[in-house]
């Protein structure tokens, strides 16, 4: 790779390591920062962390054509990393900026809060860096970590506690099955680089091997909890419902992309030849994660709730792009994941915006006559029920055409059909949160907006990319599938 | 020299008493300490590897994980003072708010 | 080449949504009608324009494709927005620019005291747009973007007055039945890209002759998916029953999307892809079955029908049952042709029922209307007009279009769905002859209150009817054989919609002699007066009957005596079985059996959900426990396999 032999104590190729350490420098800086004590009100932790995920995302822009692996191959710099690492700041600058307000109205300490979710950040970023089993592990753990406090950060409010502990206690128990699954795959291969796996395997083929093929369905099953894949995402609509919202925008996407980035790593790039195996799992998970998801989120009231199942359907529809794999399958994962970062946050973020002071008005009635009052509003919310619902001309019809297509061309026509029926049955819940907006009379007193210029600027980025990838989205297309060259 | 299908063995066994423990305990540190089990039977896993195949890298990860088992402790002790605090219990079965 | 620039036909009035949203509260009443109208009137013109220069070039040369950008590029898989003009997308363009226009300018009157006039005209322009999309997109997947926003559009106006539940509702319904359609429509394309490698129209129908078998499963199952997204945007059997319950919506809504546009996508799109119906004879003959069955169908429940706009929701649903009648027998330019008629005619006749239902108060109920003809002299003659011309009377436009389709079911040897066509044309000129007459004619049954305001309506909207119905006399003369060689519209069409198929089609409709063709048009003429004669004698002349019978009931004369029987006998043997039979259908199979169905599917998926949350039970030893079951079925697969 690096021609010039170069002194041993510089191997580290420190840029490739900027977003984590800009986000390390900024977690450091918002808790000093916090002895010299500020206005309740104060915008500085939110500044200082939107300053940070600024810097993080340039700081891997910049370089984004280069590629390195430093750590020994433990840590990759390559398109891949690049494509999450800003998909993740993006996601990440997005739900401070829907925080900005949120969490000063409902009272949340924000250094800590603000910390936190730029920990959650640094460690999705490590996961998607990942080309180590050992470092995906700490990876998912700092993001878990901190989105199992982040989710509890209401402390004095029963749902939240009760979300936190649902998610904390289910999550160390999918961690307990994954570090199984982990341990199970190096004895299997003498490694846990993913790189060496895969170099092991040209040496000696894994195809009846039961320790790695179990240990690697135990790491699908990790994954896929972190995913919120069915059955292993009974957690999913509870924690996103008790969190504060603008949490719940950030982890649905956040903590979901970077479950997909390392699944379609380890799977790219170790478990290439065991592909077999792992179709019939992942098919199935996919049409039972797709149809749950979207059958049960029919009946829901609470728009939080609704969403939850609405993302787990969405990680079913990301499912059938891993099945379907290869340069395309994997290009659409990422296509879909981009598109539906930006359509779930902004669809999360207009919830950030109702109800005054600690009070959540999140159920689907609390949103009649609110088109008339708020046509801005209004007609923000109904594109991103739109566009999630894969309605054109709207983005999310354009991930789901992409996705569709990719796995017509790997011959998956059953499983594009279900997904389909699926994308059917989904209008009809989306739509209930149009016809509430445009067609119903508020009962008692109606949900008051607590405008802010943070989250409205957030919605405001969130409407146009929504929009602009609907009409245009070569550009993003064309960066999804440079970005998994390297795992081919 | 103890054999490798002996710890492995064991370490089936342990990871599954932890499971079973999850499952049926209605105390939130019991099921914590459940979970601890079954990390632990992982890290017996890595361990025996790494003697099995002489690698040191078993070992190392079982550093990390400990690591990551200890702040783990720390965030869901928090929680679950928290949720006793609130509550005045632990008990997982007398928490359901949220559901549907 | 001098290039049409056909992007800019659709982007005028998605110009004018978008100055709508920014400026519209700004612009007043009069600024928003003349930014609705004026882009709309302009995107007519440069169909115009467009039009005329295809027309300019050789008839073998008639097909211009051009790319506004590419949307999406997957290796060799790209989706281009791209526009075709062709002559069949000349014509649908020309229809939906021109009549939308009329009726744009129809509802600056019509709308002109409804609080939400800015939200109306967005819809509507809106809808024109996606309307344009579908018409002139140059393959499938963009045609599908305009067909999901028409279907959009359609059901935000259906609910446009949402304050009325039965309007929320019909919205609904729009909504969940045109999904069971999309659906259709999504996974025909599917199994068109997946096999014919393009979505492009161009290259899946040069590429389907060689990668189909002609009646081969697969195209027959795709084009049967393709119809079915068919009957639910064009309401056919069994999915027609969202577009009765769609007169909720405004009257100009109905004529624009209801009657004249939206609902002839599902023609459109079986015109479209008629190279590929034609690899499948079973699914063509499904398309002629249903839409014969329709037309009959449609037009023994509109009998019974007492709500104005209902009469004319099913005849549309009948009428669009003939047009894919001709589909289904081959005569894809007859088709188009009574599309186009249609839009004529039908648009009229809802504009002229919103001029009655205007002057009335919002009175819809036939029942109540009566003796109307002097006192709406504008909207009486035109409503007359296209009553003769949807009942298929010379010279009037429907009469050349259906005889056509009419004429092309018989020649291509199709003599059963000849006669349910003719049967249906009877039925059509007979209800519709009972709408004319209890609206227009007769003493007068109007509401004291809705007397006293009744007047005439503004130029805005009589203008529009007046050149409407000069369209629904002279629409049909393009189809007069006026110069050797035949058809002009035809002809003009023959590039579009004619193959080698098509061919064998018309050299069967030449077969027939001349005198033949004479007879079979006096026929359908013959069968029109009879409904119409029918009709007046029985909601005209009826009463007066009825009167004077009574009178010389007394005076016991004998033939009279026999008159009255006979009368009876006609009444209990023809008209009061066809209006049971037209009840029963109506009540029991429109409302219950096929309502039935629609609500059972939502039912069965909301049962399913219900069970589904039983699930999350809120405990995390549950969840833990599904969790583990997840594990225990994925090891239990693994060991086995």
């Amino acid at each position: 790779m690096n021609v010039l032999p170069t002194p041993v104590l510089l191997a580290v190729d420190w840029w490739a390591l900027g977003a984590v350490l800009a986000l390390s420098a900024g977690i450091l800086l918002l808790l000093l920062l916090e002895f010299f004590p500020a206005q309740a009100r104060s915008n500085r932790s939110a500044i200082v962390a939107l300053l940070t995920l600024a810097a993080a995302g340039w700081s891997v822009f910049h370089v984004r054509d280069a590629k390195r692996e430093i750590f020994g191959g433990m840590f990759v710099h390559d398109g891949f990393t690049v494509f999450f690492t800003l998909l993740f700041c993006a996601a990440g600058a997005l739900a401070v900026l829907l925080s900005w307000d949120y969490v000063k109205r409902t009272r949340i300490n924000q250094a800590e809060y603000y910390a936190l979710l730029l920990s959650a950040t640094a460690g999705m970023i490590i996961m998607a860096a990942s080309n180590d089993l050992i470092t995906i592990f700490l990876g998912l753990e700092l993001m878990s970590l901190a989105l199992y406090v982040l989710v509890g950060f209401q402390r004095h409010h029963l749902e939240s506690n009760e979300a936190a502990l649902k998610y904390f206690l289910l999550g160390a128990f999918a961690s307990g099955f994954l570090l199984y699954g982990i341990a199970l795959l190096y004895g299997a291969t003498g490694t846990t680089g993913l790189g060496q796996m895969a170099a092991v395997m040209i040496d000696s083929p894994m195809l009846g091997n039961p320790l790695f093929l179990l240990g690697g369905l135990l790491l699908i099953i990790g994954f896929g909890f972190k995913v919120s894949a069915v059955p292993f995402h009974m957690w999913t609509p509870d924690a996103y419902e008790g969190a504060p919202t603008s949490i719940t925008a950030f982890m649905s996407v956040g903590a979901k992309a970077a479950g997909f980035a390392a699944l379609l790593r380890v799977l790219m790039r170790a478990m290439g030849d065991v592909q077999a195996d792992w179709i019939p799992i992942l098919s199935g998970l996919a049409i039972l994660t797709m149809t749950v998801g979207n059958i049960t989120a029919l009946l829901q009231n609470n728009l939080k709730r609704m969403l939850a199942y609405s993302s787990i359907a969405h990680a079913g529809y990301v499912l059938i792009a891993v099945v379907a794999g290869g340069r395309d399958g994997a290009a659409s994962a990422l296509f879909y994941l981009a598109i539906y970062a930006v359509m779930n946050l902004g669809a999360f973020g207009v919830l950030t915006l109702l109800g005054r002071e600690r009070e959540e008005r999140v159920l689907i009635s609390d949103l009649a006559g609110l088109g008339f009052r708020h046509p801005a509003l209004g007609i923000a919310l109904t594109l991103f029920m739109i566009s999630l619902g894969g309605i054109p001309p709207t983005a999310g019809f354009m991930a789901k055409v992409y996705v569709f297509s990719a796995a017509l061309n790997a011959g998956l026509v059953p499983l594009v059909i279900i997904g389909v029926l699926n994308s059917v049955v989904a209008i009809f819940y989306y739509l209930r949160v149009t016809v509430a907006l445009y067609m119903e009379e508020p009962q008692g007193e109606p949900v008051y907006v607590s405008w802010a210029t943070p989250g409205v600027i957030a919605l405001i980025a969130s409407v146009v990319l929504t929009l602009w990838w609907g009409i245009q989205a070569n550009g993003l297309l064309a960066a999804a599938q440079r970005s998994v060259l390297g795992l081919l | 020299m103890i054999p490798l299908s002996w710890a492995l063995i064991l370490s089936a066994v342990v990871f599954v008493i932890g499971v079973i423990g999850v499952l049926i305990r209605r105390n939130a540190i019991v099921i914590f300490m459940s979970i601890e089990l079954m990390l632990n039977a992982a890290n017996l896993v890595f361990v025996a590897f790494s003697q099995h195949l002489r690698s040191i890298d078993g070992q190392v990860f079982v550093f990390f994980v400990m690591t990551v088992a200890a702040a783990e402790v720390a965030v869901g002790l928090a929680i679950i003072v928290n949720l006793f605090r609130l509550r005045e219990t632990v008990m997982v079965d007398e928490v359901n708010l949220l559901k549907g | 080449m001098n290039l049409p620039l056909l992007w800019i036909i659709p982007a005028l009035p998605i110009a004018a949504v978008a100055l709508n949203l920014l400026v519209g509260d700004r612009l007043g009443r009069r600024g928003i009608a003349w930014l609705a109208c004026g882009a709309v009137g302009l995107a007519f013109l440069a169909a115009v324009r467009a039009a005329l220069t295809l027309a300019a070039l050789p008839e073998g040369e008639r097909q211009v494709v051009e790319t506004a950008y590419t949307w999406m590029r997957v290796g060799d898989f790209s989706i281009q927005v791209a526009f075709l003009l062709d002559p069949l997308s000349t014509v649908m363009a020309l229809v939906v620019t021109g009549v939308g226009f009329l009726i744009h300018v129809y509802s600056v009157g019509y709308m002109a005291h409804d609080p939400s006039y800015r939200r109306f005209f967005l819809y509507l322009n809106l809808f024109m747009f996606a309307m344009l999309t579908l018409v002139l997109a140059d393959n499938l997947l963009l045609m599908f973007v305009g067909w999901e926003g028409v279907g959009l559009c359609s059901y935000l106006l259906i609910g446009f007055w949402y304050e009325r539940p039965s309007a929320a509702e019909a919205g609904k319904k729009a909504f969940i039945v045109n999904r069971i359609g999309d659906f259709g429509v999504i996974l025909g394309m599917l199994m068109l890209f997946t096999y014919g490698g393009s979505l492009q129209y161009e290259r899946l129908f040069a590429m389907a002759p060689h990668v189909f078998a002609l009646g081969g499963g697969l195209i027959t199952g795709a084009m049967l998916l393709m119809f079915l997204g068919a009957t639910g945007k064009s309401a056919q059997l069994p999915l027609y029953t969202w577009l009765p319950d769609a007169m909720e919506g405004p009257t100009p809504v109905s004529a624009l999307i209801h009657a004249a546009t939206m609902v002839t996508a599902g023609v459109y799109l079986v015109a479209r892809c008629h190279v590929l119906f034609e690899l499948a004879p079973v699914a063509l003959q499904t398309v002629a079955v249903i839409g014969a069955a329709t037309a009959l169908f449609a037009a023994t429940i509109g009998i019974a029908q007492n709500d104005i706009k209902r009469v004319l929701a099913y005849s549309t649903v009948s009428q669009l049952g003939y047009m894919f009648l001709a589909c289904g027998v081959g005569a894809f330019g007859a088709a188009i042709f009574h599309l186009m008629t249609h839009a004529f005619f039908k648009a009229l006749l809802f504009l002229g029922a919103g001029s009655v239902i205007h002057a009335l108060s919002d009175e819809q109920d036939l029942r109540r209307m009566g003796g109307l003809a002097s006192r709406l002299p504008w909207t009486h003659a035109t409503m007359l007009t296209a009553t003769l011309a949807i009942s298929g009377i010379p010279p009037f436009a429907g009469f050349f279009s259906k005889d056509e389709i009419l004429h092309g079911a018989f020649a291509s040897g199709h003599h059963v769905i000849w006669l349910v066509g003719l049967i249906g044309a009877a039925l059509t000129a007979f209800y519709m002859f009972r709408l004319y007459v209890l609206c227009f004619r007769g003493p007068s049954r109007v509401t004291p209150e809705a007397a006293h305001h009744l007047h005439e309506s503004p130029p805005t909207m009589i203008v529009p009817l007046v050149v409407l119905a000069a369209l629904s006399v002279v629409g049909g003369w393009v189809g007069l054989p006026l110069l050797a060689g035949g058809h002009p519209f035809e002809r003009w069409l023959a590039p579009s919609v004619e193959s080698a198929a098509g061919a064998h089609g018309e050299a069967a409709a030449h077969a027939m002699s001349a005198g033949g063709a004479w007879l079979l048009m006096a026929l359908s003429v013959a069968v029109a007066l009879a409904g119409i004669a029918l009709a007046v004698r029985a909601y005209l002349q009826d009463p007066e009957i009825a009167g004077r019978l009574r009178e010389r009931l007394r005076v016991v004369h004998a033939v009279v005596f026999h008159k009255y029987w006979v009368d009876e006998i006609y009444d209990a043997l023809v008209v009061s079985p066809i209006y049971r039979l037209s009840r029963w259908l109506w009540r029991v199979w429109d409302v219950k059996v096929v309502d039935g169905t629609v609500n059972g599917v939502g039912f069965t998926f909301e049962g399913v959900s219900a069970v589904l949350r039983l699930f999350q039970t809120g405990f995390v030893g549950t969840y833990a426990l599904i969790f583990t079951i997840g594990v225990a079925v994925l090891l239990y697969h693994f060991l086995r396999g």
